[in-house]
């Protein structure tokens, strides 16, 4: 049986920090095919050219993404199907990072933030091999290792999107994630996460407008479950006194 | 120009590119939520028509003034008559701050009211239009750090209308064993009144979400793991326990009026 073929329209950003434009191109799509499919044929056959990162083409790598019809999504886990006969798909790259050319963008910001987070601080009178865990203490982390880092969070969040000028001080969900992962390790033994999450990472920023758990491609309830617990526990260690008090009584589990 | 529109951005001279009607569910936030304020203002003000023996308006309950008519005064008269330029004021208004500041400092609300009213931003990946932005770091938004204490006080609340439907379950000469659509009215918002609130976040958080070691606290655990199902819920309750304020003020207004007769079913 051979596969339904159809011409299909699409805009691709093309340019670099200096220009660009979006430029329309008509390519042949394929029953069961995907964005990045269709951008590597526009590639092969018409833009040999066209820059766009790209790697595991299974949603697990995180290079592909870009904002297709405006919304930040993996190129590869987008469907051509999803969209109406004879519509216009419009390709950009991240809007939130520089663009470096065409549908490849400058994250480094990401990484510079990563660096600023403290790593794990283990117990220390156990090597590393003695580390025993309960399943249960380290579910609500674990949901938090899915991230691939494809950044679309990072993209969609308005604060640095439509800020540039608050990149410095604040660390965006990707890192509150991390921030979470770790305070709710049961063996991570930094005490001052909640703190430094509020004065150096920026958590108070986020108004909470669940756009990073809206693009999230790993479904991670970034808001839910790492953000609004985070500002919770600030709350605990900074403007909740009565609690702070009870924590300095009765050295009460969690707020440190 | 700062933002998606930097020097060092993909040049895009659109706000956004989406394609599908991004602007809609600001636009019924911001509808729905202005009609339940301009509705919640005049009630808080009118001051007449919210009790009707057995019931009364949850946006009057506890009845703390002596404005408050008897039997709807569950806690006695605490503030006598407060007056302001001569005029007694309505008891709702000593008390609305209460569930009201809940409602704004809500993590679920403020998603809502940023987008719809603030537009910060209007929708995902869509430009919005302020030139500055401080999140919630300094007055007066850090204060919706204080979501607790709205918490705790509404829960007080919750305790005063789950009462409230308790006395409904009488007649109008105040005799026990009766049932009208009135009962099942208060009965039916203190009911979503307990979801909205079992479900926030901070509940959430105090129930068991604060520990590190949950294998130390099977109970609690176990408590938020039922809480954190409701959490998934928690938008779809702070809507629907809003329209239940609302409609049950509105039933209680029709019967106090004598617009409508409480049908008793015994």
């Amino acid at each position: 049986m051979s596969a339904i073929k159809k011409m299909v329209k699409l805009r691709i950003w093309r340019g670099d920090a200096k220009d660009g434009a979006l430029q329309d191109v008509e390519v042949e799509a394929n029953e069961g095919e995907v964005v990045l499919d269709i951008i590597h044929r526009v590639q092969a056959t018409q833009m040999s050219d066209l820059a766009v990162r790209w790697n595991c083409k299974a949603g697990k790598c995180g290079s592909c993404s870009m904002e297709i019809n405006g919304k930040p999504r993996l190129a590869c886990m987008t469907r051509m199907n999803m969209f109406e006969e004879g519509e216009t798909i419009t390709v950009t790259p991240l809007r939130a990072f520089p663009v470096i050319r065409d549908l490849v963008t400058d994250v480094s910001f990401n990484y510079k933030k990563a660096m600023e987070i403290p790593a794990f601080e283990g117990p220390k009178d156990l090597k590393p091999g003695e580390y025993r865990m309960q399943q249960v203490d380290v579910e609500r982390s674990q949901e938090f290792r899915k991230c691939i880092e494809c950044f679309l969070c990072q993209d969609t969040c308005h604060v640095i999107r439509d800020h540039e000028e608050n990149k410095k001080s604040f660390a965006g969900p990707r890192f509150f994630i991390r921030i979470a992962e770790l305070d709710m390790h049961p063996l991570d033994t930094l005490r001052n996460r909640k703190q430094t999450a509020q004065t150096e990472h920026g958590l108070g920023m986020c108004n909470i407008t669940k756009c990073c758990t809206e693009v999230c491609p790993e479904h991670i309830r970034i808001t839910d479950n790492a953000i609004i617990p985070m500002k919770e526990r600030v709350v605990d260690v900074k403007y909740d006194p009565i609690r702070w008090l009870g924590s300095k009584i009765s050295k009460r589990e969690g707020i440190v | 120009m700062s933002g998606v529109f930097s020097s060092t951005r993909a040049k895009i001279s659109e706000r956004t590119l989406r394609t599908d009607r991004w602007w809609l569910q600001p636009a019924i936030t911001v509808a729905v939520l202005a009609s339940f304020i301009v509705y919640a203002t005049f009630r808080a003000f009118e001051a007449k028509n919210y009790f009707a023996e057995p019931l009364i308006s949850p946006f009057y309950s506890p009845c703390l003034t002596a404005r408050c008519p008897e039997g709807a005064s569950l806690l006695g008269h605490p503030f006598g008559t407060i007056a302001i330029f001569g005029m007694a004021i309505s008891p709702a208004l000593l008390i609305l701050i209460f569930p009201l500041g809940f409602r704004m400092t809500c993590y679920y609300y403020r998603k809502a009211y940023y987008r719809s009213f603030w537009q910060s931003p209007p929708a995902c990946a869509v430009a919005e239009p302020h030139s500055t932005y401080t999140g919630e770091t300094k007055a007066p938004l850090i204060l919706q750090n204080g979501h607790r204490w709205f918490f705790f006080a509404g829960l007080v609340f919750n305790v005063i209308l789950s009462i409230d439907a308790i006395l409904a379950f009488r007649n109008a000469q105040g005799q026990w064993g009766h049932m009208s659509v009135g009962t099942l009215v208060l009965l039916t918002n203190a009911t979503l009144l307990w979801l909205y609130s079992a479900s926030c976040h901070t509940c959430r958080h105090t129930i068991g979400g604060r520990l590190k070691h949950f294998s130390k606290h099977p109970l609690r655990y176990k408590l938020w793991t039922w809480v954190s199902i409701l959490n998934h819920k928690h938008a779809n309750f702070a809507w629907i326990s809003l329209f239940g304020v609302a409609l049950a003020d509105v039933y209680v207004r029709f019967v106090a009026a004598g617009s409508i007769t409480n049908f008793y079913f015994f």
